[in-house]
């Protein structure tokens, strides 16, 4: 124990202090402010299914499709040294695809369902690739590249749904959004915890990891030893496409609509800032997945946290960005590098005292 | 007392752990154009940054025209009248040549285009330079290019001009084009400090060469004194006597042996077209000054730059390696010049640094399993004597010596058949130097065909049985048995006139 403390110190600040740090404080100052803020109740919903709610439940859910966005964002990032800004509308193409192929069936069941989650997958995997095309092999700047789909995803969107927000009403997409009948649990957490298995078994099985921060580092070197950095990086997106296809799945799930509008607006910038909260460099490279989705949820906890100190939701994009700088700063390799000075400099000064005991 | 132009004197730079100049004098006198000389890590770019500004030095004092001066900045050194042409044009394509030329020189925020386009016209014409003030720099030849940023310095009463490797990217009539130049500037008084790797220039348009070697002065020369043959031992550092009397390597003799790799007309889109073969079990060399074409040229053998033309047989079959990975599946590593760009992965450790190349052969979807990677980390770290803190410290916070280790290691991982190292000695410790050389000779032994690479001439006469010797891109000779001397290689580099 006392070893493993002293590995983690020796380390300096490993990548998921801050987040984790960013987490439990957040989790004090909630049970300073409300200790009653994490109560957990298992309540009848209006279906009857026994179900489990409180704050920590809809924050845990809540962060669902960010969650997943953010795994996708941080291989690009961590290949491509840049970031696709174009997942809310790319999730707004896929969630109306979603609801299209729903709706050319006559009745819907599981196998409907499967099937459309697939024709939006793949379509989200072709425009994905598109970025990829421009990032991977125009060597356009990713956040260039990606700022026209990011344009002019909501207009595709509005095509597919034909100008209108058409509603699907079935179980079967209820409960993708809110709960599979005898499971307390909600769906969307655990759609994450698949997705993060799929990662999990991806990095075991496959060379990614290794190939994809050698890409980031050193692309150079990366390409004399055989790495054909084109592919990489082109597959950073479209695994990001994946991801995309899966969070506009959950969110046509939770309203049984599709509003190309709205749906996941914004949830691009969140889920940079859970990549660069959750310690990976935004330069590309090193990444650690981990920490993306820990960064998802300090996010979301922030948001739950202001809304439920009642604070008004057009100011709680204000709170929430003072709380971001706060992070952003303490995570920068400036205020590291100071921290590991000081380190360095109690330690030194250990070392002295304990040379002078010795003398 | 006659002054002269720039006096350098005494000049010392340390960087931490590095002595770069030690007590360095240079003289530079007016309408002279000088060649400083030396190979890399003597301390050329080093003296140069500290007269520029870019380094400040640590000892030595710096007079132009017998003023003593304190160059402080860049900025110091151009109100002193000094300027630089740097190898890469440091100016902006996309703007028109005369707004180049008075960029950053204007003070107050009007400016009269026309009158600075007639100014500029007219230095342009006086000098013979083949521009328009109103065209884009970026419309214009390198050369042309070149010769705008010498306008610029002339144009601002430039006494001291620094030409930095200004003919490395130029075709030989650009280059006679900037001789001429040269030429005129000299006879207006300029003093010219010419930075170079091709010995053919030097002795074309200098009048005097300085050398330096391992931050140390080793000389000032007229140029009629020192023959090219000379200038070589002197950069190098052996004296021609000396060179002749050391005692040959071993002779071996490979012509019989079963030739692994074997290229004609090879070319690429940074090597000129060549022929190359390698017996197994044989440890040959490129050598030829910097710039000569000899990393080029291993680079196009691994298919690291753009393969153009030329056929290739691998163990007596025809087979086409036009990208790194071809290379490596037909069982050749390359370890490449620049260890920081092209070999490490800096913040990966030093496990993943050593499987890489054999997990990228075995393919993307068979991983090398943890505990196998430890494995194989720690077989090498013990073989090689890497010193690390651990297999999982990250390989760029490891010295020089043991980076270049660990990429040894991942090529032979691989279990190479023919494996390229190209400076694999360089800016490593000596203990390091010697226990690579020897490593290769062990590989050969083995059955591995090596190409050894080293700008130490002696090193590479240590362990090769063959060397190639190359001249501004063409290979100029093949030595082995008795003819691998010193001297010989050295004769060979210079040239045969001498």
């Amino acid at each position: 124990m006392k070893n493993k403390l002293k590995q983690i110190f020796k380390g300096g600040l490993g990548q998921l202090t801050i987040p984790l740090i960013a987490i439990a404080l957040l989790v004090i100052f909630n049970l300073i402010r409300d200790p009653s803020f994490f109560s957990i109740e298992l309540m009848h919903n209006n279906d009857g299914n026994i179900v489990l709610a409180g704050n920590l439940i809809s924050i845990i859910n809540g962060a669902s499709e960010l969650a997943v966005l953010a795994m996708g964002m941080t291989l690009v990032t961590a290949a491509c040294g840049g970031q696709d800004i174009s997942v809310g509308a790319m999730a707004a193409i896929a969630g109306s695809t979603f609801v299209k192929v729903l709706k050319a069936s006559p009745s819907i069941t599981g196998i409907t369902v499967v099937i459309a989650f697939f024709a939006a997958c793949v379509v989200a995997m072709l425009f994905a690739s598109f970025n990829g095309v421009l990032v991977a092999i125009f060597k356009i700047q990713p956040m260039i590249a990606t700022l026209i789909l990011f344009t002019c995803g909501r207009s595709i969107a509005y095509w597919i749904n034909g100008g209108a927000t058409p509603t699907v009403e079935s179980p079967i997409i209820n409960a993708i959004g809110g709960f599979i009948p005898g499971i307390p649990v909600p769906t969307p957490v655990l759609i994450v915890i698949a997705v993060a298995i799929i990662f999990a078994l991806a990095f075991r099985f496959t060379s990614i990891e290794l190939f994809t921060q050698s890409v980031g580092i050193n692309g150079s070197a990366a390409r004399l030893n055989g790495i054909n950095s084109t592919f990489i990086k082109l597959l950073s997106f479209i695994i990001l496409g994946a991801c995309v296809a899966v969070a506009g799945s959950i969110a046509v799930g939770r309203l049984g609509l599709i509003n190309h509008e709205t749906i996941l607006l914004d949830i691009e910038m969140d889920a940079i800032l859970a990549v660069a909260i959750g310690g990976n460099s935004l330069g590309g490279g090193k990444f650690k997945i981990s920490g993306s989705i820990i960064g998802a949820y300090v996010i979301q906890m922030l948001t739950i946290t202001l809304y439920a100190m009642k604070v008004s939701s057009t100011d709680v994009k204000a709170y929430k960005a003072i709380v971001i700088i706060i992070l952003v700063v303490i995570g920068s390799p400036v205020i590291k590098a100071k921290f590991q000075k000081l380190m360095n400099r109690i330690k030194d000064n250990k070392r002295k005292v304990s040379v002078k005991g010795a003398e | 007392m006659e002054h002269e132009l720039l006096e350098m004197r005494n000049i010392s730079k340390i960087f931490p752990g590095v002595k770069a100049l030690s007590n360095v004098d240079f003289t530079l006198r007016k309408g002279e154009i000088h060649a400083l000389m030396g190979e890399n890590g003597a301390g050329k770019s080093t003296l140069i940054k500290v007269l520029t500004g870019v380094y400040q030095m640590d000892g030595g004092e710096i007079s132009v025209d017998g003023d003593k001066i304190s160059i402080r900045s860049p900025q110091d050194a151009q109100n002193n009248g000094i300027s630089t042409v740097y190898q890469e044009i440091t100016l902006c394509p996309n703007l028109t040549v005369a707004e180049n030329m008075y960029i950053g020189r204007e003070n107050g925020v009007l400016v009269n285009h026309k009158s600075r386009e007639k100014s500029a016209d007219k230095i342009l014409q006086e000098l013979g330079i083949p521009a328009r003030s109103t065209q884009q720099l970026g419309s214009c030849s390198l050369a042309v290019q070149q010769m705008v940023a010498i306008a610029r310095a002339v144009d601002m009463k430039c006494k001291v001009l620094i030409l930095d490797e200004p003919t490395s990217s130029l075709d030989d009539k650009e280059v006679n084009m900037l001789f001429k130049l040269m030429r005129d500037l000299k006879a207006q008084g300029v003093g010219i400090i010419f930075v170079t790797h091709f010995l053919e220039q030097v002795y074309e348009v200098c009048d005097r060469i300085t050398v330096l070697r391992n931050g140390e002065l080793v000389g000032e020369y007229l140029i009629e004194d020192l023959p090219q043959v000379e200038l070589v031992a002197k950069m190098i550092g052996k004296d021609l006597d000396e060179l002749s009397s050391l005692s040959e390597g071993e002779e071996k003799n490979y012509d019989n042996a079963e030739v692994f790799y074997e290229a004609t007309n090879l070319s690429s889109s940074d090597a000129l077209s060549f022929d190359f073969k390698i017996h197994k079990g044989e440890v040959n060399g490129f050598t030829g000054l910097l710039g000569s074409g000899r990393s080029e040229s291993v680079r196009a053998i691994f298919g690291a730059d753009k393969v153009t033309g030329g056929t290739v047989k691998i163990k007596g079959e025809d087979v086409k390696v036009t990208k790194p990975l071809d290379a490596m599946k037909h069982g050749i590593g390359y370890l490449a010049e620049d260890r920081k760009r092209d070999g490490i992965i800096a913040d990966l450790s030093v496990r993943e640094n050593i499987i890489l190349a054999l997990q990228v052969m075995k393919g993307f979807f068979k991983p090398i399993s943890r505990s196998e990677a430890e494995a194989f980390a720690d077989e090498y770290i013990k073989v090689l004597n890497i010193k690390t803190a651990s297999r999982e410290t990250p390989i760029g916070s490891l010295s020089g010596g043991n980076q270049q280790k660990v990429i040894l290691a991942r090529w032979l991982l691989t279990h190479p058949d023919y494996l390229i190292l190209d400076e694999p000695t360089r800016g490593i410790d000596v203990g390091t130097k010697l226990e690579i050389q020897k490593l290769v000779l062990k590989l050969a032994e083995e059955g591995v065909s090596v190409t050894f690479i080293s700008s130490e001439v002696e090193e590479m006469l240590r362990t090769c049985s063959r060397l190639i010797v190359m001249r501004d891109r063409h290979i100029v000779g093949e030595l082995k048995g008795k003819d691998l001397n010193q001297a010989q290689v050295m004769k060979t580099i210079a040239g045969g006139e001498s």
